[in-house]
């Protein structure tokens, strides 16, 4: 009688063969599974491209030439394309006006170059502003508790209005 | 100028420069009867090999721009095939552009409407924009020449082309 956590098989002579056997079966079937399985879904790439014709985005979008968008990225995944590869076919069909980010490349480029200048040139003024804006803080700072004592004619002028207000 | 006002010069140019080449980048060609025809060569649908409508030059040629989606061309094609059979021999020719589609779906469009005039394939609006198109589809009758002799934006039926398009090839009007 087996015991509690007594291996339950008997290994005989053959089963470890078996089980060679059995895992290299797997190995073999396992890369026509993995092309076979969905590399993408059609909500991911609804959400980066464009229907051209509506100007929005496809998963925004139900005109008839959508739908039909939508069957052929539909078709495009049943065949196992990844998500580039659907995207090269739909820039192949419909043009680079499809894609929802622009291609980095050419005059697109520019897309993503002009916000990163905006954004270092601002980033570069505003240190630039700062720090003067520091520089004049602190120049006024010292110059609160120094007092120049008045020449002799603002002396005298002092004194004499001092001399009017006095009660 | 001081350099601060140069480079405040500088980055203003560079900002009107740019709104400037987005607007006419985004501005359709505007087209009138009389103009030479948009023109360039094209994949011919389905098939091997690139066409354009200067191959038909010596010819009329109604020159029909379309897409499998649009319910309208599924109504016209069948009128324009049968307008292309009939007037071949006087020397008229119905040459579809394919617009804003996929092959595939064009491809089953012409088999299901059986038709047999010839096709070329605009991939993307291109084609489109460079006729001022506003949708599809849209038809464009070109003069020997490579002129254009008369622009209709929509449809066409069997009355449409013996009231406006027959005179014209036919030298009437």
């Amino acid at each position: 009688m087996r015991q509690v956590g007594e291996f339950p098989v008997q290994w005989t002579g053959k089963s470890p063969f078996a089980v060679v056997l059995a895992v290299l079966a797997l190995l073999a079937l396992a890369p026509p599974a993995l092309a076979a399985a969905p590399q993408t879904s059609v909500s991911e790439i609804e959400g980066e491209v464009m229907c051209p014709i509506c100007g929005t985005l496809l998963e925004l979008a139900e005109s008839p030439q959508a739908e039909r968008e939508r069957v052929l990225v539909k078709r495009l995944i049943a065949e196992g394309k990844d998500e580039s590869e659907v995207k090269d076919a739909l820039v192949a069909q419909y043009g680079p006006a499809v894609l929802a980010l622009p291609e980095g490349k050419g005059f697109d480029l520019s897309a993503y170059l002009v916000p990163a200048i905006g954004f270092l040139v601002a980033a570069v003024a505003l240190a630039f502003g700062v720090a003067r804006w520091r520089r004049a803080s602190r120049s006024s700072r010292a110059d609160v508790g120094r007092t120049e004592p008045p020449d002799e004619d603002d002396a005298k002028r002092l004194e004499a209005d001092l001399a009017r207000y006095d009660l | 100028m001081s350099a601060r006002a140069f480079l405040a010069f500088l980055a203003v140019c560079a900002v009107v420069g740019l709104l400037g080449f987005g607007l006419l980048n985004k501005g359709e060609a505007k087209i009138a009867v009389g103009d030479p025809v948009p023109d360039k060569v094209l994949p011919v649908l389905g098939g091997p090999g690139r066409g354009s409508i200067a191959d038909y030059r010596g010819s009329w040629v109604l020159v029909n721009l379309w897409a499998s989606w649009c319910v309208p061309c599924r109504q016209e094609a069948p009128v324009l095939d049968r307008f292309a059979r009939r007037y071949r021999k006087r020397g008229v020719a119905v040459l579809g552009i394919n617009v804003q589609d996929n092959s595939d779906d064009a491809l089953a469009f012409l088999r299901e409407n059986d038709v047999r005039y010839p096709q070329l394939r605009s991939i993307g609006d291109e084609r489109s924009a460079a006729f001022g198109s506003t949708g599809v589809p849209e038809n464009f009758l070109v003069d020997p020449g490579g002129r254009l002799a008369l622009i209709w934006r929509g449809p066409v039926d069997e009355a449409f082309l013996r009231k406006q398009v027959v005179p014209i090839v036919d030298g009437r009007s």
